[in-house]
Order: C-alpha cells, then structure tokens, then sequence
C-alpha cells in the first residue's frame, strides 16, 4: 500500500496542535511544582473552570471576546490565588502525600461546582477563532488548532525567556532549590507562593479556553489534566522546557496512534511511552535529577 | 560591656524551644556594638546556630520559637517582622553548610540577594564589589554555583551577603569544611569587609583560635547559655579559655589524660 505522505502530514500537525495545549497545561503544572513542591492534580478541573467561565461570560452575559477572554484568565488567576492562600498554604510543611491527596479533592469539589452552576449536560463554546481551514503546502489544519498552537507555543517561548533572564524568575527559581536559603537572600517566599500559583491558574484557564474550543466543554473535561500529567512526568516535573517538549511528543504520539494504529489504542502507547521514558530517565527528559519522586 | 553608641543587635534573655518540646537556649543575652565583629563560640550543640536563627527569624521554619526575652536590631524588636522583612532592613544571615541555589548560576545567585535591597532608596551594587573581594568567582560568574569548590561556595555565600548591603550581618561557621589556608584567606576578606563596608558582624565559629583573630569581643556560651564573655585580648589571657578553646596547655607536658578530662568537666560547671 503506497503511504500517504499528506495524510501522515496532517495527522502530525493535529497531533503538534493537541500537544502544544497539553503544554500549556503542562506550563501551570510546572509553575506550582518549581515553587512550591506540590504536585497539583487538580490542574485539569482548574483548566475546566477556565473554560466555563469563559463560557459564561461570552455565551452567558453576551460579552464580546477580547473583553470575555481576559476576564476568564483573571477569574483563572482568582481561583488559583484562593486555592493557594485558603487550602494550600495551611498544608505547608505537611508531607507531600497528604498535600497531594488535597488536591484530588479540591479537583472533585471543582467539579461538583461546576456541575451545580452550569448544570452536566456537555455544551459547545461560542465560536470565535472562525472556522476557514488553513494549509501548510497542501497539508490541512484546523483553524483553531493552528491558533492554539500558535498561542501555547509564545505563552511558553515568553516563560522559558523569563526564567533565564528575569529577576524574579530567579527568585523562583532560588525558591524552588531552598526555601530557608531564599528568605535569607530578602526573598519573600509566600509571595513567590502566591504568584506561582495565581500565574499557574491564568496558564490554565488559558488553555481551558483553546481545549474548549477545539473539543467543547464538559465537567469531565478535567480528563485532559490526566494527560498533561503525563506530559510533565515525561519531561521531568520542574522543568518548563520539559513540559513543551514533552507536550509535543505526546500530542505526536497520540495523534499518530490514534490514527494509524486505531483510538482503543491512544491511551496504550502514551502510558506505554511513559513507562519507556521512566525506565531509561526516571526524572523525565528535563527533570532535576534530585527532585522528590511520588 | 560599655558601649558609647546604642548597640546594633541588643539580645537579651532568649529562650528557644524546639518543636514545643526541646528548650535549646535558656536565657541568652548578647549584644553587637556598632561596626565591630563579635565571635560566638562553644562546643557542639550549644546552640550557637540556633541563637544566630532565632535573631534572623529563620527559626520558624525549623519548627523552633522564641518563647521568652526580646532581640532588638537597631534598637527595633524584631518579634513583628518576617524573616525577608528583616534581610531588607539590613540584617544578613549567612547560613551553616553554605546554602547557596546549586542550579542557579554565581551571577543568579547575587542576584537572588538583590531581593534584600527591595523597598530601600540606595541604588543597586555592582557585582562588582563581589568579584574585587573574590576574583575567583568572576571567573566562574556564568558556571553552575553547585560546581564551585567549597571554598568558593562559602565565597558566593559572603558574596550575596556583600550584595544585600547589611548592616549586621551573621556568620555561621564559614570555615566549616575548608582547607586551613582557604580559612585564614577568607577570615582575612571577612576582616576587610568589616573595615571596608563597616558592616557589623555575629561570627559563629568552632575555630576559636581564627575567631578571635578578627574579633573585638567574644561570648562562649555552653547548653545554651553565655558562660564566659570579654574582649577578647582578655579572653585570650584566660587561663581556661586558653586551655579548653585555644588548645594551649598550661603544663609542659604535651599530652592529656582522660582524668584531666574529668578535671575539665568539674570546672566547667564552676565556671558556669
């Protein structure tokens, strides 16, 4: 059989579009870890909220778009800065499990939210990207894939840049190596908290807004956070060049598996990657090789 | 002692716990005048580490609190202030074993203490005074500072200290783990920056014999209390700091025996 070069094309540009938003997702992971050492399960259901509100804001309240997009991220913002100072900053200095437990339930709670406030019924997001394909040479690409890519990619490009020549993502950094060490350098360490956090959640709610609008929005859409999980175990859980590379590859190999090799098969070879990528680097692609381990 | 300028650090009568459960210091009170540099020393565990936290804050993080008495950092109680707070007011801990961020280069490490001149008028410092008190570190300014030797690893740690223009600043221990040659090279630059910088200084050391070389005046302390304090051309005199801190025999005989040990023991708690 002759191999369709096109269509493997485009099968590999959806599959860098998905993976470019899993690296967004990927990036708020990271943000919260690099900080502040808790390993946030409840990304997914913090990008999901984003979604919504996004949701309620275009749909719900007519807003038009360059006024409803800020608003959710500044509500994904909000929801990250309250998370942080009522749930997250008492559990300091608690072992890592119980933090990370917490964080499973906040992920329930936010869905049972949603769920109560915008009811369970699956819905679509308003259309706002515009639906015209584009081609790369003959290749075809969605639209909003290419524009998903498009942001995820400088959102990232903008962090890895502000973490190498930034003030402040130094203090992150000198916060995230030692705490104890960062207050004695004039840090203020529960800023650094907050900010990672606060910053985590716009992340979030910005690839809520894009996940949405390729694939609609539900209060399972939290599901998403479980692949991003992996993208950040693949390439190393404090490292936000990890998380795109990471997020690229297993965009790459969902997208190249669904299709060729059949979508029962999706979860099979990402998990199977993952096992792979552990046994050769136990600390992801990019992971600190001394950080804390599960 | 007596003192015509109000001192810079004014301890007086701390008491620590640990964890609720364990007191470490009992009543300690010491006092840093102005401009000078003061040595705190004794054995292991005394708590001179936990003394130099408690007047930094950084105490909290360890699960220790200041249950009783007051320090007071040019002539302000401390008790209100976080721990980056007070770095930004000028008082400057330099942690045991180093502490300096491993992945962050030695120019992101100084620049991690810029943090402490934040909400202060002056304008920032050159990296410049860094690297003129240690020309090493210019030469490794873009390497990784988890690669520095641990010579210049306590050289950076200074170094930030230099950047965040103290006016105190706290030494724990810098000659630990370092060849006698580097000790005596950084207890010079130590003695320098004191002169040069007029920042004030609470050593902590093991080495008394390198303390006192630099220090006006020093505090033993032993299980948490002050035993013996003077200037120390006094101290330096006395008879049993000579023996049990300088290591200098009274006797001719070389050699020690475990009754003299014995001997030891029984004068310490006199002395106390």
């Amino acid at each position: 059989m002759e191999f369709d070069w096109l269509f493997f094309c485009e099968v590999t540009l959806a599959g860098l579009g998905s993976g470019a938003l899993l690296a967004l997702t990927a990036l708020a992971f990271v943000l919260i870890y690099k900080a502040t050492k808790v390993v946030n399960l409840a990304i997914g259901e913090m990008l999901m909220v984003g979604a919504y509100l996004f949701f309620s804001f275009a749909a719900g309240f007519g807003l038009p778009v360059w006024l409803a997009i800020p608003l959710a991220l500044i509500g994904g913002g909000l929801l990250g800065a309250i998370v942080e100072r009522t749930i997250i900053r008492p559990m300091l200095g608690e072992s890592a499990i119980s933090v990370f437990m917490v964080t499973i339930g906040l992920g329930s709670v936010l869905v049972g939210l949603v769920e109560i406030i915008w009811g369970a019924a699956p819905t679509q997001l308003p259309d706002f990207m515009g639906t015209t394909p584009l081609f790369i040479g003959d290749a075809y690409v969605s639209r909003k894939i290419a524009i998903g890519f498009a942001v995820a990619s400088i959102v990232i490009a903008a962090f890895v840049l502000a973490f190498r020549f930034w003030r402040g993502g130094v203090a992150l950094r000198a916060t995230a190596t030692d705490q104890g060490a960062a207050y004695s350098c004039g840090i203020d360490v529960p800023k650094v908290f907050s900010a990672a956090w606060i910053v985590a959640g716009v992340a979030a709610a910005g690839a809520g807004i894009l996940v949405g609008a390729v694939g609609g929005i539900s209060p399972t859409m939290g599901v998403f956070g479980l692949s991003a999980l992996v993208v950040v175990i693949v390439g190393g859980l404090d490292s936000i060049a990890g998380a795109l590379v990471g997020g690229l590859i297993v965009g790459l190999v969902e997208a190249w598996s669904g299709t060729f090799i059949g979508g029962e098969y999706k979860l099979l070879a990402t998990f199977g990657l993952l096992i792979l990528i552990l046994m050769v680097r136990p600390y992801g692609l990019f992971g600190t090789v001394e950080i804390e381990r599960l | 002692m007596t003192s015509a300028a109000p001192p810079i650090l004014d301890v007086s009568n701390i008491e620590v716990i640990y964890n609720k459960t364990v007191q470490v210091l009992r009543g300690l009170s010491l006092c840093v005048p102005r401009g000078r540099i003061v040595a705190l020393l004794g054995s292991n565990g005394a708590g001179k580490s936990t003394t130099l936290k408690a007047i930094s804050r950084l105490l909290e993080l360890e699960d220790g609190a200041v249950t009783g008495g007051a320090i007071r950092f040019d002539g302000a109680d401390i008790a209100p202030l976080a721990p980056h707070a007070l770095v930004r007011k000028g008082l400057f801990h330099v942690m045991e074993g180093r502490r300096i961020f491993d992945d962050l280069t030695v120019e992101e490490n100084l620049t991690a203490a810029t943090f402490a001149l934040t909400g202060r008028r002056a304008p920032p410092k050159s990296f410049d005074i860094v690297y003129d008190y240690f020309p090493r570190l210019h030469e490794r300014r873009s390497g990784l500072a988890g690669y520095l030797s641990g010579g210049e690893q306590q050289m950076l740690a200074i170094g930030r200290a230099l950047i965040a223009d103290p006016q105190l600043i706290l030494l724990d221990e810098p000659s630990l783990g370092l060849s006698p040659m580097l000790v005596e090279e950084i207890f010079t630059i130590i003695a320098r920056i004191n002169r040069e910088q007029g920042a004030s200084m609470l050593l902590v050391e093991q080495n008394a014999a390198v303390a006192f070389a630099v220090s006006h005046y020093a505090y033993i302390m032993e299980t948490g209390k002050i035993v013996i304090d003077g200037p120390v051309e006094t101290l330096m005199r006395d008879q049993d700091v000579r023996e049990f801190y300088l290591g200098m025999g009274v006797g001719a005989a070389g050699h020690k025996s475990f009754r003299d040990i014995k001997h030891y023991k029984r004068r310490k708690r006199w002395l106390s």
